[in-house]
């Protein structure tokens, strides 16, 4: 009979019988997922509120996104439930003691205010759609549904004067103000969850909410700016096949120059954010080498030895330092800033790997150590949602809902209007 | 009655009924009795008496259904040998259900390793359970508050309401929770509370044919077991977390975490 855990743990020398990795790749995928929302968020804010205006459209894309990956945050701590018809008791029956019963008040929170933010950001689209589809003759169904729908969108507020716009954009500013500490506060705690755990030698430091915070703005930065690329290829692509002046037609040097801009200066931001993340986990392991604490002997041996190349290689070669002097060697492209982003996107898996199982590979006892096998076959229940058909849902949903999302507030439709009046000035 | 006149009577029934009515608040009766409960259980484990039979863990996995052949157990009994080298050795094969019948310790995938008695400076069992910590971080990190501290001490868990986090076993130092492979949820010993309220004592005592486990209560001064702890010298386990264990071990060697 089969202990949850079991099935992908091996023990080596003197471990606690009840002791398995029962934190298993969804525990992976949670911080992850919750990072990458907290740094789409903190990357749109930097348009927001701190102007940088050069990131406008970039801002738009990442708020979307973010919005997109909130409710996949979800996902793992539900696959990992032993008892997933319960989870929303964390909601009912919080017991606030525990950092895991700040989640749905924290996840709330945030979902609200980027929901208000983006519905700030789109009220004027919205408004114009729904009068556009009203005053269109002979609809269809569909447009009579799409009416339906962008006119309760709206949600009544029809005025799109410009003194009515004026107070949207300062209620975008003060949404986003907010928001900031609240997605750090998202993803910190997550960080605290492990960070409290004072019977993991690993997890427990004060640093822990920092560090996740920190490569949290590195992970979601980074997935905006390949997927802002990868969409942008992909308009580029389009704009080839349309001729000029036909409907949706886009000038492909416009679309090439925005795309170059903004990845560039993503880029600088990213590496801003790397560089703090780095600094502080190696402030971590140095401080953990320097006092050398009871358990030092046993991390030390999960750390430089059996999960060195885990480590070493995979997180701070590959995923840390190659992608960084890829950001930093000079006349950068937006390919190279791309293949540089998804090289971060790993390291910062890998970082969230090590943590997770790094933490449960070796046993309290300070005698034995765990590993753990991710379970490429699923045999089981638990294997299927903790083995690969977990993890490929909870990596696709956010695509399948942004493209859903960018039905309803599209991601660039202010860039194509500007453009359009840019044309009628001319 | 005029207005003035019933402004100023409600005010002195108010202000009157304030005073006695505080007293309630003050002196809440579950607060009285839980400050000063006529029980308070703690475990003394005498090491030295144990052989590491292992009948401990049969009766404890009888008696609160964790099923045989699971690889986890409420309580379990761990074997140390030191050599004379000084390197520290220990083992707990299938939580010593089936007593230590070998010499050879059972390192896991490090296999089996064995130790010339020769090289032996020494070897002694420690049984473990759960601590009944009086700070106990299980019951602080649970999410919807499945778990929780009883008045008398031993930590319980709600089989209803637990969601299977895992948090409170992430969050033990001792090892001493564990899923429950039928029910999925977070089990852990609970001094057989159950059997503990029908003035028995817990399974593992009762099997011991050592007495080296006993269960007390240290409201009571002629308790074995609290003149024990107060007299003796104690251990507990991995004091450095400040759990405040409520499991007294004497015999406890520097090796034993």
């Amino acid at each position: 009979m089969l202990v949850h855990g079991e099935i992908w743990t091996t023990k080596e020398y003197f471990v606690y019988p009840n002791e398995y990795v029962t934190w298993a790749i969804q525990i992976v995928m949670y911080p992850y997922m919750t990072g990458l929302v907290a740094g789409a968020f903190v990357l749109s804010s930097l348009y927001h509120v701190f102007g940088v205006k050069q990131l406008k459209d970039i801002a738009r894309f990442a708020l979307v996104f973010s919005f997109a990956l909130l409710p996949v945050a979800m996902m793992p701590l539900l696959l990992h439930l032993q008892q997933p018809f319960r989870g929303i008791e964390v909601m009912m029956t919080p017991h606030f003691t525990s950092a895991i019963a700040a989640f749905g008040i924290v996840f709330s929170t945030y979902a609200a205010i980027v929901a208000t933010e983006i519905w700030f950001v789109y009220r004027k689209y919205f408004v114009e759609t729904a009068t556009a589809l009203k005053n269109k003759p002979n609809k269809g169904m569909i447009d009579g549904i799409r009416q339906l729908i962008f006119s309760a969108l709206t949600l009544g507020a029809w005025d799109i004067s410009n003194e009515a716009l004026e107070k949207d954009h300062k209620a975008i500013g003060i949404m986003a103000g907010i928001g900031i500490p609240v997605a750090c506060f998202l993803h910190g705690y997550a960080g605290f969850i492990f960070g409290s755990v004072k019977a993991n030698a690993l997890w427990m430091t004060p640093l822990m909410p920092v560090i996740f915070i920190m490569s949290a703005v590195v992970s979601g930065i980074a997935l905006c700016l390949l997927v802002y690329t990868i969409v942008m290829e992909g308009r580029k692509r389009l704009a080839k096949l349309k001729k000029p002046g036909t409907h949706g037609y886009q000038d492909l040097k416009h679309i090439r120059g925005v795309e170059d801009h903004e990845v560039k200066l993503t880029a600088k931001y990213l590496m801003i954010f790397m560089i703090l993340a780095f600094t502080l986990e190696i402030l971590d392991l140095v401080f953990r080498g320097y006092t050398a604490m009871k358990s030092w002997d046993a991390l030390r041996e999960v750390l430089y030895k059996r999960d060195i190349f885990k480590l070493v290689v995979l997180q701070y070669a590959i995923g840390n330092v190659l992608p960084f002097i890829m950001l930093l060697w000079p006349r950068i492209t937006v390919k190279r800033a791309a293949i540089a982003s998804v090289f971060v996107l790993f390291g910062v898996f890998m970082m969230r790997w090590n943590v997770v199982i790094g933490g449960q590979a070796f046993s309290s006892t300070f005698h034995g150590f765990m590993d753990y096998h991710f379970p490429w076959i699923p045999r089981n229940m638990e294997s299927v949602k903790e083995g690969p058909p977990g993890v490929f849902l909870v990596a696709v949903t956010p695509f399948i809902l942004f493209y859903i999302l960018n039905k309803f507030v599209p991601v660039f439709v202010g860039e194509e209007k500007e453009k359009e009046k840019e044309k009628e000035k001319a | 009655m005029e207005r003035r006149n019933f402004l100023k009577g409600a005010i002195m029934v108010v202000a009157g009924a304030a005073v006695p009515m505080s007293a309630l608040e003050l002196m809440d009766p579950r607060d009285v009795l839980a400050a000063n409960p006529d029980l308070k259980w703690a475990f003394l484990v005498d090491t030295t008496k144990c052989v590491g039979c292992g009948m401990c863990v049969k009766a404890c996995k009888t008696e609160n259904g964790i099923p045989w052949t699971a690889n986890v157990s409420r309580t379990w009994v761990e074997r140390y040998v030191v050599t004379k080298e000084g390197k520290v050795w220990a083992d707990c094969p299938k939580q010593a259900r089936d007593g230590f019948t070998s010499p050879l310790l059972d390192e896991n995938s490090a296999g089996m390793v064995s130790i010339q008695p020769d090289d032996i400076a020494k070897g002694f069992f420690v049984p473990k359970l759960c601590n009944q910590c009086d700070n106990p971080p299980c019951a602080q990190v649970c999410p919807v508050g499945a778990t929780y501290k009883t008045p008398d001490g031993p930590i319980l868990v709600d089989r209803t309401w637990c969601i299977g986090c895992g948090y409170c076993i992430q969050s033990c130092p001792y090892g001493a929770r564990f899923f429950h492979p039928v029910l999925h949820v977070a089990d852990k010993c609970t001094w057989c509370y159950h059997r503990l309220h029908h003035g028995m004592k817990t399974a593992c005592v009762g099997a011991c044919p050592f007495g080296a486990r006993q269960i007390g209560n240290l409201r009571d001064p002629n308790d074995p077991v609290t003149q024990a702890v107060l007299d003796d010298r104690i251990g507990v386990l991995k004091a450095y977390f400040g759990t405040k264990p409520q499991a007294f071990y004497i015999g406890l060697s520097k090796e034993v975490d």
